[in-house]
């Protein structure tokens, strides 16, 4: 591959928000800005699906890699993708331009900025799944702090300080020992390059320390329990935009990191810390459903609910079988595309009653008969209905899960019904009952835009929950290689111990 | 004395020092012109250096100054940011009335100090170096005279400053009496075997260089000094003596007392830690930004100090590409700081930023990208001057340092934000003028965007810094 078509996915965006830069703001509703952004963003979705195309699924390599000589001497600026880093890009890609559709509902003021600020958002999110170089990895991972902490922050809610705050230094302080960590991987190794960190390995002495330095930074951005609590507070603050972005890929960049690195860089370690993220991953199922279920406002009840989805998550991945990572992915993708339609559902009905409180509503399903269905596709998929995406990550967790340890799998399945109460609940409570505000009744059914955005988001949660084999097919060979090295590593290991 | 060109620099700014004061005091209000022809012969002054910049060692006047890589590179940044330091401040001090002759040339005479502060290779030469800079610096820092913060601060810093030459002074007559000899190759020649005398002078030796370096914890002055100083000395405050002070730390610490690392080094770790934390915690609560700036500056010097403290050559490259991002941050929201006029009146708290994101989107950019950057958030310049610094200390297996100093990141991190916030979620205030001068234009331009776009090409600098080589 000679065009550097990772680095001009990763760079589209920011040239993107580059024109809107220059194009015209005075004039009344700034849609030039819009359609550029719009653009721009579908621009970079073709290309990646061009990717996905050309993509050979049945290596186990990187695949157009691109390796430049950076910061001399030191670190290449190295890119690359794999069955599992694809299909996170697609998800990013799509979510974005999904996002500036949906961006007139909710923000009044500021337009031009905003859509800067997605567009930068989405280079360093693409930058993060591509990159094969530690720091470079790194570099893209806490750049993304920047455009989200303003976006909480210019066009959030009420408490949306606070918010960004604690958003902004939760995430901050997980990641700085990450920095130390792949230093000093740079002076154990010399070489901060995923591929050769792979071939190499690190010394049995060091993955610990290290493992547990890459664990602070992504049980935060995860999030897991207990550093969970900044996902609620950013979630209910953000505009719809911004949780729409915060749920669906930024909180997978975490899932990723575990796959790509923890198991890939450090599988002793992760093997004895196997059961610490069990535990950790249990509460944060039962825990965070159960506290779903008392939840007045709907933004943090689907917040909670991201916190129990992504326990499974880091549950499957940590199963180390087959099946438990793949679920973890086909969860992780399910998950992008079902909280980000939840929000935008939220955000739908929040535009039109400006509140969130769920006792505020109630029999929506007579006045905006079009909504209520999709919103129950979504709380279906949620809850992993079979036939939607959800219910196939799950399902093949629970399938990991099952054949390592009963006890684990058994309470994680606790969590499959909890998460069918608070889901369900909320719908009754939303969508059914009596109308007992009149408020309500000037409520319109959806306008065309959000016809388009959620109808965009149905497609793909129906599509591959009856149909997973594209998604499957892509991410198969990669897992499996990633196992292989893991239980390599790990047999030399007990044979050196030997 | 074959070898007379190579100081040909500190020649030409010393003659041009004595004909502008002969000049000003001849011609009446002739305080602008003066002012220009200072920048001017500060040009001149960069371009001599750059010219007669060399790769081989040359001792001069019986080995008591020294040309090297190390002098020559900080002699450029000192007078590179010597310029930019004119070109933003000279609206300033028309505006608030201190537009005399004595300001250019005051610090012109400081620069000079500077650079054969930087030269020194011997204890005498050294203290010279360092007083002329100071005096320079005691009369620029209470130069607002009507000002009552101003004289107050002038003084506060003569007064500390002279203590801790003093003490400087005592380190130097100890390490002179137990190593007999005042040049800094015979220092080391002599020193190969641990006495007392010696290492009471390194500690005394490193009190007075703390001082000028404002490091915990001989910080107290800086704060007040900042704050009281009209804005365009703080500016040079904030940057042209750290960069002699961390020369002249580097020089010190690597030639007459390179034998003794293991006395000196805790110290170093010591103050370094101190100044980290110490700067984080106590910024949080100030109202001014100067004053912040003071307290953000000393952490700053706390992370330029972890890189000497590795004993590495690696480190010491670190800690100078790590002043050299410094400078260009501080010039950035210097900038920023000359542009909040209204009226003729320069406002500097943080409350004043209130909103400015609304009516000035540009400089509110600017800022935005200076205190991110400052705080250390990639893909920004501050981010690269932190790694380097953090890869030289992991490289010795510091590991305490580096947690120690990228937690104190984060707590500095909270108030680069709180500014942010203010600037951007807050509601706006009135509007500020937008005419400024073109040299405050193109400062705050070039430093932006060499933060902005430093992750294109970080190596620049790295392969500059990289051919001092102390160890």
């Amino acid at each position: 591959m000679n065009f550097p078509i990772l680095s001009s996915l990763i760079l589209l965006p920011t040239i993107g928000a580059l024109f809107i830069l220059f194009t015209k703001s005075s004039s009344g509703k700034y849609q030039s800005s819009k359609y550029v952004a719009l653009f721009i963003s579908l621009a970079n979705f073709l290309l990646s699906l061009y990717l996905w195309y050309v993509f050979d699924k049945n290596s186990v390599d990187f695949q157009f890699v691109e390796n430049r000589e950076w910061l001399s001497g030191f670190i290449n600026y190295k890119v690359g993708i794999d069955g599992i880093s694809i299909l996170f890009v697609i998800l990013t890609t799509f979510i974005t331009p999904i996002c500036i559709i949906s961006v007139n509902a909710t923000i009044t003021n500021r337009l031009k900025d905003f859509l800067i600020a997605i567009l930068i958002m989405e280079t360093f999110m693409i930058g993060v799944f591509c990159s094969l170089d530690l720091v470079v990895f790194y570099l893209f991972f806490e750049a993304g702090l920047i455009p989200m902490f303003l976006i909480i922050g210019i066009w959030g809610g009420e408490r949306r300080v606070y918010s960004a705050f604690k958003f902004f230094l939760y995430t901050l302080l997980g990641s700085v020992l990450m920095l130390v960590a792949i230093i000093s991987i740079y002076w154990i190794t010399g070489t901060t390059d995923v591929e050769k960190l792979y071939e190499l390995g690190i010394k049995t002495e060091y993955q610990n320390l290290l493992w547990l330095a890459f664990f602070s930074s992504f049980a935060v951005k995860t999030p897991m329990w207990p550093v969970h609590t900044w996902l609620p507070d950013a979630h209910v603050e953000a505009p719809t935009v911004g949780s729409v972005l915060l749920a669906a890929i930024l909180l997978k960049m975490a899932g990723y990191g575990f796959i790509r690195f923890s198991l890939g860089l450090f599988p002793i370690a992760s093997e004895n810390f196997t059961m610490l993220v069990y535990i950790l991953s249990l509460i944060a199922i039962i825990y965070t459903s159960l506290v779903a279920l008392m939840q007045e406002d709907i933004k943090k009840l689907i917040a909670y609910s991201s916190v129990a989805h992504m326990g499974f998550v880091t549950l499957g991945i940590f199963t180390m079988t087959q099946q438990g990572i793949e679920g973890s992915i086909f969860q992780m993708i399910s998950h992008g595309l079902v909280s980000a339609a939840l929000f935008l559902s939220v955000g739908v009905i929040y535009e039109r009653h400006h509140t969130r409180l769920i006792n505020k509503y109630g029999g929506l399903v007579s006045i905006m008969p079009r909504y209520a269905i999709v919103f129950m596709v979504f709380t279906l998929g949620a809850l992993g209905l079979p036939g939607t995406t959800g219910f196939i990550g799950e399902f093949l967790i629970l399938m990991g899960a099952f054949e390592k340890n009963i006890l684990v799998a058994m309470i994680a399945s606790l969590g499959v019904i909890l998460g069918a109460a608070y889901m369900l609940w909320l719908f009754k409570r939303v969508v059914f009952g009596e109308i007992n505000n009149q408020e309500l009744k000037s409520m319109k059914d959806l306008k065309t835009f959000e016809i388009i955005t959620l109808s965009a988001l149905i497609i793909p949660i129906l599509f591959f929950g009856f149909y997973p084999e594209p998604l499957m097919n892509s991410i198969e060979a990669s897992v499996e290689n990633t196992l292989n090295m893991y239980n390599f590593d790990l047999i030399n290991n007990l044979a050196s111990k030997d | 004395m074959e070898n007379f060109q190579y100081i040909l620099p500190e020649i030409f700014i010393s003659a041009s020092i004595m004909l502008f004061l002969l000049f000003g005091v001849f011609k009446k209000n002739s305080a602008n012109l003066i002012y220009n022809l200072s920048t001017i012969s500060l040009v001149i002054l960069l371009a001599l250096i750059i010219n007669l910049s060399s790769f081989n060692k040359i001792y001069l006047f019986n080995s008591s100054y020294l040309i090297d890589n190390l002098s020559n590179y900080m002699k450029i940044i000192l007078v590179g940011s010597g310029i930019f330091v004119m070109l933003t401040g000279s609206r300033y001090i028309q505006v608030i009335n201190l537009n005399k002759i004595e300001y250019p040339i005051l610090i012109l005479s400081s620069i000079l100090g500077m650079m054969i502060m930087i030269s020194s290779n011997d204890l005498i030469v050294f203290y010279m170096g360092l007083e002329l800079q100071s005096l320079a610096l005691y009369v620029l820092a209470s130069f607002n005279r009507d000002n009552l913060l101003s004289t107050e601060s002038g003084l506060k810093y003569f007064v500390l400053s002279a203590l801790s030459s003093g003490l400087l002074l005592y380190g130097c007559s100890l390490t002179y009496g137990f190593s007999e000899s005042t040049n800094f190759d015979q220092i080391l020649i002599n020193s190969t075997e641990f006495n007392y005398g010696t290492t009471f002078g390194i500690v005394f030796i490193l009190v007075g260089l703390a001082f000028k370096i404002s490091a915990v914890p001989f910080h107290m002055w800086a704060p007040d000094v900042y704050q009281g100083s009209p804005t365009s000395v703080t500016l040079f405050f904030a940057i042209l003596p750290k960069i002699a002070a961390l020369a002249v730390f580097i020089k010190f610490l690597y030639t007459p007392f390179a034998n003794m690392n293991d006395q000196w080094q805790t110290i170093i770790v010591f103050i370094s830690i101190a100044s980290m934390i110490l700067g984080a915690v106590a910024a949080i609560g100030q109202k001014n930004l100067k004053r912040l700036i003071a307290y953000s500056s000393i952490s700053h010097m706390g992370y330029a100090l972890a890189g000497l403290a590795t004993v590495s050559n690696q480190g010491i490259q670190s800690s100078i590409t790590y002043i050299s991002i410094y400078l260009v941050m501080n010039l950035a929201f210097f900038s920023c700081l000359f542009m909040l006029k209204r009226n003729d009146k320069y406002y500097e708290n943080i409350e004043d930023l209130s909103g400015l994101s609304k009516k000035h989107p540009i400089l509110s950019f600017s800022l935005l990208i200076v205190l991110f950057s400052l705080a250390g958030i990639p893909p920004l310049a501050g981010f690269f001057a932190k790694f380097y610094v953090f890869l030289a200390v992991i490289e010795q297996s510091m590991y305490f340092l580096a947690i120690v100093g990228l937690l104190a990141t984060v707590v500095a991190a909270f108030y680069y934000l709180r500014i942010i916030k203010i600037i951007y979620f807050d509601p706006e205030k009135e509007e500020f003028e937008t005419s400024h001068n073109l040299g405050l234009k193109i400062t705050l331009a070039i430093s932006t965007i060499f933060i902005l776009a430093y992750f294109i090409y970080p190596s620049g600098i790295t392969e500059v810094v990289s051919k001092i080589i102390m160890i």
